[in-house]
């Protein structure tokens, strides 16, 4: 079973995506900051991270620039998702090397088309209409 | 709501849109039209029907249109895109090389997600396509649906499905909440109003034809009438796309399933197909004539 890290200062938030991403297939590591998140990669790199911005002590940039040298770092596809819904932020997500961007607020749909378009989830043959 | 009501919605509806609902979408017909009635001041179905039968056409077309508006996304099933990229237009560029040009129509083009994502894929084919005419040509039945087309203004919801972040940084530029298409690729799009039950002759012959997730709201006579239509206006090698639901097999002769690329259809030898109702037409002549 593949693991998504979902790192998010709010328990409310961290609650929704879990339920969202578990019904998904993934089993979910939770953390609530950035630092928090690190010592989740150290210890095993998860194959998502679902990623909010702004945290208390180490928020999502910080923390994907950080993942990003760290060894085997470049593995894990990072999705942000964040109520930083401007052109300027995205920009900067995408140059500093997350793989999408999810604009809050979310639902399953947002998630599964984005986890589809990283590859993290197959798509089906074709979706009925 | 009472079978008469109801069946008189499904006749109107039938008689307008082509839509062919079955004896059991009454939640549908509530979903979608209490909202509507309860806009107009009215209290439900029943009434609205009242005023419908009492010839308010204005209401007739608000209703045809809240029943036949589908939702849809940026990319929708995104294989059909990609063969799109790498089936349909890799054969263009050959079979066109000397004209170069290309004329697309989406048959159902809806809120225009679907004929900027055919746009935006044309865009990301870059060189290939240099030099080039593009022509697309979007319709749809309804009105309201075309000016949203038009416009390309798409919410922060509507832009995260379907659509890859690199492409809406690329192809869009945020307003606020919401976010527009370039006018570069609006350019490339004409919008129109059209009813797929009325002659569409007047739009040309096309290179490509979308016309995904519509047919499947028509009987098998008015699709089959449809697609025979849709055969004269598709050059002899040019492609039809349908929805996955959708398939020409068992209705018509008039096209004929790509293998391996699910959702695709070629035009089968317009002599070919003209000769069934040829021979149908020439038979009592020749009966006569052994007389």
């Amino acid at each position: 079973m593949k693991t998504c890290l979902v790192v998010d200062d709010s328990s409310i938030v961290r609650k929704v995506a879990r339920r969202i991403v578990e019904a998904l297939g993934f089993q979910v590591i939770e953390a609530e900051d950035g630092v928090e998140a690190l010592v989740h990669c150290k210890k095993a790199m998860p194959e998502a991270i679902l990623l909010d911005w702004n945290m208390p002590v180490m928020d999502g940039f910080q923390f994907l620039g950080t993942l990003r040298r760290m060894p085997g770092g470049d593995e894990p596809k990072v999705v942000f998702c964040t109520t930083e819904n401007g052109i300027d932020h995205i920009t900067k997500a995408m140059g500093g090397g997350a793989n999408e961007y999810i604009m809050k607020p979310f639902d399953k749909e947002i998630v599964l088309a984005k986890f589809q378009e990283v590859g993290l989830v197959a798509r089906e043959e074709e979706t009925a209409a | 709501m009472n079978s008469p009501d109801y069946e008189y919605l499904r006749k109107l509806l039938k008689e307008r849109s082509g839509l062919d609902l079955s004896a059991d979408k009454q939640y549908l017909i509530e979903s979608r039209l209490l909202p509507l009635a309860r806009k107009a001041g009215l209290s439900d179905i029943p009434e609205l029907v009242q005023k419908l039968q009492a010839g308010s056409s204005a209401l007739i077309t608000s209703v045809v249109e809240a029943m036949t508006t589908n939702e849809t996304f940026f990319f929708r099933d995104k294989v059909p895109f990609d063969h799109f990229r790498d089936t349909i237009m890799q054969d263009i560029i050959k079979a066109r090389a000397g004209r170069r040009s290309v004329r697309i129509w989406c048959a159902a083009g809806s809120t225009g997600q679907e004929p900027y994502s055919l746009a935006m894929t044309l865009k990301e084919m870059g060189a290939a396509l240099t030099g080039w005419r593009i022509e697309i040509i979007a319709t749809d039945l309804s009105q309201e649906v075309l000016e949203k087309a038009k416009a390309g203004v798409y919410s922060q919801f509507e832009v995260q499905r379907g659509l890859p972040i690199q492409m809406l940084m690329k192809y869009f530029k945020q307003t606020g909440e919401t976010w527009q298409i370039n006018p570069e690729l609006r350019a490339m799009i004409q919008h129109r109003q059209l009813n797929l039950l009325q002659d569409f002759s007047h739009l040309g012959t096309f290179d490509v034809i979308f016309c995904r997730n519509v047919l499947i709201y028509f009987d098998q006579e008015t699709k089959i009438n449809i697609f025979n239509r849709l055969a004269r206006q598709i050059e002899p090698d040019g492609f039809l796309v349908l929805g996955a639901a959708e398939t020409v097999v068992g209705l018509t002769d008039t096209f004929r399933p790509i293998a391996d690329r699910r959702g695709l259809y070629k035009p089968n030898d317009p002599r070919a197909a003209a000769a069934k109702p040829a021979d149908a037409a020439a038979a009592p002549r020749m009966a006569m004539a052994g007389r």
